[in-house]
């Protein structure tokens, strides 16, 4: 017992020590591994060594640039329709919840208890193309006769976007949540209408929880690979399953290591532009 | 407290038009409609998930329906492999749960209670996995193993599981963390407590919701997480990893049946955890 009193400002390092360690050597120093093998070259038969090989990087961003692009781009037009699909309905539980609140953040989350494989392929079932929906746009023309979702990139987006919604609305309710209600009020005393007493007070008090969701939702779906894959073709793949099958199937861990930097750093640039902007307790909600 | 906020939030002003009245309730409206649609949206692969654990398929794919059954059912395990993956889903998720938790627990108690050098720093390296593309952890860690000659399988993925898991961990302590009163420390300590029975007695108690919570939270993502087991499992074959091998040559009924009983039980505890709250609040 003496000897915390003697030595309590090693407390908290004490405290830290396993779980920063455990982090250190699992997550720290594989991304020192993953730059090595980056920098590898060889084939899987004879092995691959360090030979400080650039040319994977610009080898894989001349080979890949269209999955790298179209990552980036499904990402962010899922990103877009998650948070329409999601600011209206974080406010709706913020503002109208009552005592309900919490249960109606259950229903938000509730995708999540569903094996994300398994909600994607029910989004197969779902846009069949005898189904109910295809036949439903068919009938009133949106799609052609022989028109289809399944296999298109209105698919795998329609599934990114679902299945990462719950990032971003969850983000939008807590900072919606923290907003108060007399400064909206004043705004409103102060003859601002409705319309602008939102526009100026609430939606700016709220942009913290914007920000957080969209880069909550951008950064997995630009890594993701399964909707492409369950609900798309060759023709919509994205990086990541490029990624994947260099790793899986044809072992060039060189190649794939420098595609997994490639998505890293991109994605990094807009992370740290980001925290310099906001600051990262804002995020950790 | 939400109920103060409300009455504040509930002008009575006399004066505008029957007009204004009106569109002031359609956009009113409108707002719950817009609400509701979303939900049904958010359930809709829910309810085709539970519904179509009754169908009864007419070849190896179950992705139109055709008629009702209960076998799938009363035979989840009738598909080969299947009961494998899923102990296997479970024995990984229980141990990297317990281990994560422990090791967040301490980290999250750390970073509320204490004040020291390299707060930031600890922030930051608990913020980044939670926005590192899964697919780059992932990778990361397949060339750690790789370099090292370490055979991949239920290590390695175990391995994955608890650091993945950590960050998870503590985020959800420290939110619980951060409304603790710590005049009840100090009234134990004053009563002759030293630090390690205030801890057990006093401390641990209070905070046991909140590490339950993350040991659940933890639970619940490595029984889902398919793209960094899939890198790191070697031949190993968890529940995700089946639906996906499966995915390729045959969608059985009874990955229905799992995926809708362990959305029951998570849904079930999360609700045990919503009603806990509201009594603890009606007190």
């Amino acid at each position: 017992m003496g000897f915390i009193h003697r030595h309590k400002g090693l407390v908290p390092y004490v405290l830290l020590f396993p779980g920063l360690a455990f982090l250190a050597l699992f997550f720290v120093v594989p991304t020192y591994y993953l730059a090595n093998t980056s920098l590898q070259s060889g084939d899987i038969f004879s092995g691959y060594v360090f030979t400080w090989a650039w040319e994977n990087y610009s080898n894989a961003i001349s080979t890949y640039h269209p999955q790298l692009l179209r990552s980036f781009q499904y990402a962010g037009i899922a990103t877009i329709v998650a948070l329409l699909v999601s600011y209206p309905l974080a406010y709706w539980i913020a503002f109208r919840g009552g005592r309900w609140k919490n249960l109606l953040l259950l229903l938000i989350i509730a995708p999540f208890f569903v094996t994300y494989l398994i909600r994607t392929l029910a989004w197969k079932t779902i846009l069949e193309d005898d189904g109910f929906v295809v036949n439903t746009l068919q009938t009133i023309g949106v799609l052609a006769e022989d028109g289809r979702l399944l296999a298109t990139s209105v698919a795998v987006v329609a599934g990114i976007t679902y299945n990462f919604l719950p990032f971003m609305a969850l983000p939008i309710y807590v900072s919606l949540e923290q907003v108060d209600e007399r400064l909206v009020e004043a705004a409103q005393d102060l003859y601002a209408s409705k319309a602008r007493a939102f526009l100026r007070v609430t939606l700016p008090l709220s942009l913290p929880g914007v920000f957080a969701g969209t880069l909550l939702t951008f950064i997995p779906a630009a890594g993701d690979f399964i909707n492409a894959q369950l609900l798309g073709t060759p023709r919509q793949f994205m990086i990541g399953n490029v990624i994947q099958s260099k790793f899986k199937v044809i072992a060039d861990y060189p190649e794939a290591a420098a595609l997994s930097f490639i998505l890293m750093a991109t994605i990094l640039v807009l992370l740290i532009a980001y925290v310099r902007a906001l600051g990262t307790e804002r995020l950790s909600v | 407290m939400t109920s103060a906020a409300e009455t504040i939030a509930a002008p009575r002003r006399s004066g505008p038009g029957a007009l204004t009245r009106a569109w002031r309730a359609v956009r009113y409206h409108a707002l719950t409609v817009y609400a509701l649609i979303a939900f049904a949206y958010l359930m809709l692969p829910i309810a085709v998930v539970v519904i179509f654990s009754f169908n009864d398929p007419i070849g190896r794919f179950n992705f139109t329906w055709q008629s009702f059954t209960l076998e799938n059912w009363t035979k989840p395990f009738a598909y080969p492999g299947l009961q494998d993956a899923v102990v296997t889903s479970l024995e990984i998720a229980a141990l990297s749960a317990i281990v994560a938790t422990i090791l967040g627990t301490l980290i999250g108690l750390a970073l509320v209670r204490y004040q020291f050098r390299g707060g930031g720093t600890t922030n930051f390296l608990i913020f980044l996995p939670m926005t590192t593309p899964e697919i780059v952890m992932g990778a990361s860690l397949l060339t750690l193993f790789l370099n090292f000659g370490v055979p991949l399988g239920f290590g390695t993925i175990l391995l994955a599981h608890i650091m993945f898991n950590i960050s998870y961990v503590v985020v959800t302590v420290r939110a619980r963390l951060v409304g603790f009163d710590r005049h009840l420390e100090e009234a134990a300590m004053d009563l002759g407590a030293n630090e390690l029975v205030t801890f057990r007695r006093v401390t641990l108690p209070l905070i046991a919701p909140g590490i339950l919570a993350a040991g659940l939270l933890a639970f619940a993502l490595s029984v889902d997480d398919f793209v960094i087991t899939y890198l790191n499992a070697g031949a190993v074959v968890t529940f995700p990893l089946f639906v996906w091998g499966a995915a390729r040559v045959a969608v059985p009924p009874q990955i229905n049946v799992i995926g809708t009983a362990i959305f029951m039980v998570a849904l079930l505890l999360m609700l045990a955890n919503i009603l806990w709250q509201w009594r603890r609040a009606g007190r």
